[in-house]
């Protein structure tokens, strides 16, 4: 019990971070795509996601605040480490957040200034994330090379995000911009995969330690479905978003649900070359671990209320399923 | 001081954070509670203007609460950034407390916000009401987890120390620490002051600006009778507050009533300026012996003064003052919500001069709340966790120019989005919540 506390809890914080980047994930999406759309199709677009991108931001808000409260020592390690991107993606999401509800209520020559925020706080928000990805995941190392890395996962990111925004789009909008957001979602489909593939190049040539972690024979064979499936829904995904823009309108959840796959595997992948550390080569799980007693009252809490959360998510989704034309406070 | 220093720089930063965000909650966790008055009020009497009025707030508190939660979101982080020293120390305590606000709270407020925005159409009116109540129940619930931190630091008890770690012993008796009770009634009682004042203020702006229809009328009635209420309730809680800190924490008591020296029959200062180098006030004025009275209930009681806590007693002059503003600012409340009250209960609109003085008070409630905060969480000091961790024990590591380039950055972002939020307040009322700008799309009224 004493040493499975803490692998309970770092699966229940990347439980809640996989559920933040994808539910996050697509209405951030939605906002990096809201550049160059007419003003009709932003309003449409900006509706898709308003029901729900607070309650997919509380997924962040569960993810830290487990890190914080089940390893407070890592905690503190790993975001004073991060310290100006953590600012930066801060910025993002209030601004983002903020202009959400500001851009239909300030006067009207106000409207594109906000829009205009809406965007720019979406992108800063996702590329600090991958940034941050990617300097955790090379232990905070503060070369060029790092800085590169860093700046490719942001990229990468930005547009798995995009990817995501575009599957999203797909199956809430209608007419015109649902075949935008099929165009959308094939550039970015490319675009992300372009970005798994020069990761998974990158990530072992710059860390010996994932190298040995993947490379070594009996672990190779065991891992060899991630890549392979990760390959198998990228062309999956590229074939069936083909087919929708050349007008079949069945199966429209492919888009969506390909890009949910591919963030798992991708997932998947990181944190078997992570585990156990939670600070690469620094803190494992168990080191940072806060005290049995306040972990087991915080499982305790957990068990009862996740299954609620998760039940009364699904409610929401469900009141708010179907193509989104409309969104108003009556 | 050449260098900048980033213990101060990481300090002006956390409270920067907090007190931007504590406006935001302290409006929208009353104001759920008055949506719910205005739409149990219509589906009771079936008036439109109930209606109208649940309409036009409603934007307010959706603004309100994204402003909430982005700059909560900030404050989560904060605690890693800006004070390792805190989660390392008493995270075991910290940890699950905010774990249960998280889990119960804001997963609770978060995902029926969308329904009680945009949804009541789809689920139709019961179901509507209820995500109306589960809403303004999950404000309320996540203040009682982050009071419960708060006051656990003001009043730690139900622990013991291990190593320089604190352990938590008695969850009971560390939620409910000898401060709580006053914390939160204090608290709740705070928020629904500055909602009341902030509806009252913008209905009466409403209704200087001639726009006088029935839900401006019905808004602005329930602002007054609201805060007349609870003003009393709320001089009498702080009272209540004041007692159990001279118990706890005497130091900031004497810090609040600015007395140096053992002083028995100690007088209520009015007006003073405290002075750290002799050690005394300069320019006092005050009510004799009343301070002992109000705080011991006797004329001559002994108060102990700062000299009694060399070197653990906290800066003086900010929670003097601080204490002074919050109160006074509760006496104005008092006086401007009864005279209107009074008038509203025979007339059905209030004079001009009510008006105008209900609009001067719109945000009397932030003043009054960022001033008791301050009194709060300065008189703490030198302490992070009383008598456990001491502020410059908790502090990061990270560079000054660091904290300076993110402090710059938050400010401006700060000062930015607070005059934006005010000024569309002010345009909301003057255009009866609608924008001036039709909805790109047909029927996409606001999102
Ligand atoms: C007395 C009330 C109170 C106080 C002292 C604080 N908060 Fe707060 N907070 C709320 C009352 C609140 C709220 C009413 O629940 C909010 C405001 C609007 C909202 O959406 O929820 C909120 C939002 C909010 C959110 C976003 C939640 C979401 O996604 O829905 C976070 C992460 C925090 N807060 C965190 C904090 C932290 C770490 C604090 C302490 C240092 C803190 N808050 C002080
Ligand atoms: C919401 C209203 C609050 C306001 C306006 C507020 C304001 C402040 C201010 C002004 C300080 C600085 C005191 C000083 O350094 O002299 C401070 C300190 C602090 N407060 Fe709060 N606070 C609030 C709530 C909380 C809560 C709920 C917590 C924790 C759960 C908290 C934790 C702290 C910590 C850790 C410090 C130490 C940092 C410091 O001394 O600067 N505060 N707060
Ligand atoms: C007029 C009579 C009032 C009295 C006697 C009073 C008393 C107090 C005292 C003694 C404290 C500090 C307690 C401590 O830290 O140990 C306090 C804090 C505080 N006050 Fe007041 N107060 C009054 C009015 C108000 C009003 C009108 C508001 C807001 C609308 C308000 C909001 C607060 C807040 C938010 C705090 C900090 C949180 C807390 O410690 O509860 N107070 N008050």
């Amino acid at each position: 019990m004493e040493t499975a506390l803490p692998v309970v809890f770092t699966a229940l914080m990347a439980l809640a971070m996989l559920l933040y980047v994808v539910l996050d994930g697509y209405d951030l999406g939605v906002g990096i795509l809201l550049r160059g759309v007419p003003d009709a199709d932003k309003d449409r677009m900006i509706a898709s996601i308003g029901p729900f991108w607070d309650a997919n931001e509380t997924w962040l808000v569960l993810g830290v605040g487990l890190l914080l409260v089940a390893f407070p020592l890592a905690h503190g390690v790993i975001l004073g480490a991060l310290y100006l991107p953590v600012a930066a993606m801060l910025i993002g999401l209030i601004l983002r957040g903020v202009a959400f509800d500001f851009r239909v209520k300030a006067r009207a020559a106000h409207k594109p200034l906000w829009n205009g925020a809406f965007w720019a706080g979406s992108v800063l928000a996702a590329f600090s994330q991958g940034y941050m990805l990617g300097s955790y995941v090379l232990g905070f190392r503060d070369d060029a090379i790092g800085g590169a890395f860093s700046v490719a996962i942001g990229l990468a990111l930005c547009a798995g995000y995009a990817l995501l925004g575009a599957g999203w789009l797909v199956l809430k909008a209608e007419g015109e911009l649902r075949q935008r957001a099929l165009r959308w979602a094939y550039a970015s489909l490319w675009l992300t995969g372009l970005g798994i593939a020069a990761v998974s190049v990158a990530t072992p040539w710059v860390s010996p330690r994932i190298f040995e972690k993947w490379f070594a024979l009996p672990q190779l064979l065991f891992l060899l479905p991630v890549p392979v499936l990760t390959a198998l829904v990228f062309a999956a995904t590229e074939g069936a978003i083909r087919r929708l823009r050349k007008g079949e309108s069945r199966r429209d959840w492919i888009p969506f649900a390909g890009a949910i796959l591919l963030f798992v595997l991708a997932f998947a992948g990181l944190a078997y070359s992570l585990f156990p550390y939670l600070v690469i080569d620094r803190i494992t799980l168990w080191d940072a671990a806060a005290a049995t007693g306040s972990l087991k009252i915080m499982l305790f809490g957990a068990a009862i209320t996740l299954p609620m959360i998760l039940l009364y998510t699904v409610y929401v989704y469900r009141v708010f399923w179907g193509r989104s034309a409309e969104l108003s406070y009556e | 001081m050449s260098e900048l220093d980033p213990a101060l720089l990481a300090r002006i930063q956390f409270a920067a954070n907090i007190s931007f965000h504590i406006l935001f909650p302290t409006i929208t966790i009353a104001l759920g509670w008055f949506l719910l008055f205005f739409k149990l009020r219509y589906l009771r009497t079936g008036r439109q203007h109930w209606l109208d009025a649940y309409y036009f707030w409603v934007k307010v508190f959706a603004l309100t609460f994204a402003l909430g939660v982005v700059s909560g979101i900030t404050m989560s982080f904060q605690f890693g950034t800006n004070w390792p020293g805190f989660m390392e120390t008493v995270g075991n305590i910290a940890g699950p407390l905010l774990a249960y606000e998280v889990l119960t709270a804001f997963f609770l407020e978060a995902s029926f916000l969308g329904i009680m925005l945009f949804g009541r159409k789809r689920v139709g009116e019961r179901v509507h009401t209820l995500a109306t109540v589960l809403v303004a129940g999950g404000t309320t619930l996540s203040a009682f987890w982050i009071l419960a931190l708060n006051s656990w630091m003001q009043t730690p008890v139900g622990f013991e120390m291990i190593d320089g770690v604190a352990h938590p012993t008695d969850w009971l008796a560390i939620i409910f620490n000898p401060s709580f009770p006053y914390r939160l009634m204090h608290m709740l009682l705070a928020s629904g002051l500055t909602a009341a004042f902030l509806v009252a203020g913008l209905s009466a702006y409403r209704w200087l600006r001639r726009d006088r229809t029935p839900d401006v009328l019905a808004a602005l009635r329930a602002g007054v009778v609201v805060a007349a209420l609870l003003i009393p309730v709320q001089i009498f809680v702080g009272d209540l507050h004041g007692l159990n800190t001279l118990e706890h924490q005497p130091a900031k008591v004497a810090a609040m009533e600015g007395i140096w020296q053992d002083e028995k029959g100690a007088p209520i200062l009015l007006f003073a300026l405290p002075n750290e180098e002799t050690r005394s006030n300069d320019y006092a004025i005050g009510i004799p012996k009343l301070a002992s009275l109000i705080l011991t209930h006797s004329l001559d009681g002994e108060i102990k003064g700062l000299d009694s806590f060399p070197n653990a007693h906290p800066p003086v002059a900010p929670v003097f003052w601080g204490f002074r503003v919050m109160v006074g600012t509760g006496l104005l409340m008092l006086a401007v919500s009864w005279w209107s009250a009074w008038r509203l209960r025979r007339h059905a609109e209030p004079t001009r001069w009510q008006a105008r003085a209900l609009l001067a008070m719109t945000f009397s409630g932030w003043l009054a709340t960022l001033a008791g905060w301050y009194v709060t969480e300065i008189g703490r000091q030198p302490w992070l966790v009383t008598g456990v961790l001491r502020t410059v024990d908790a502090i990061s590591a990270t560079p000054a120019p660091i904290i300076g380039i993110s402090l710059t950055a938050y400010l401006l972002l700060y000062v930015l989005l607070l005059s934006a939020y005010v000024s569309v307040l002010f345009y909301l009322a003057r255009h009866r919540g609608k924008p001036d700008h039709k909805p790109a799309v047909a029927g996409l009224q606001e999102a």
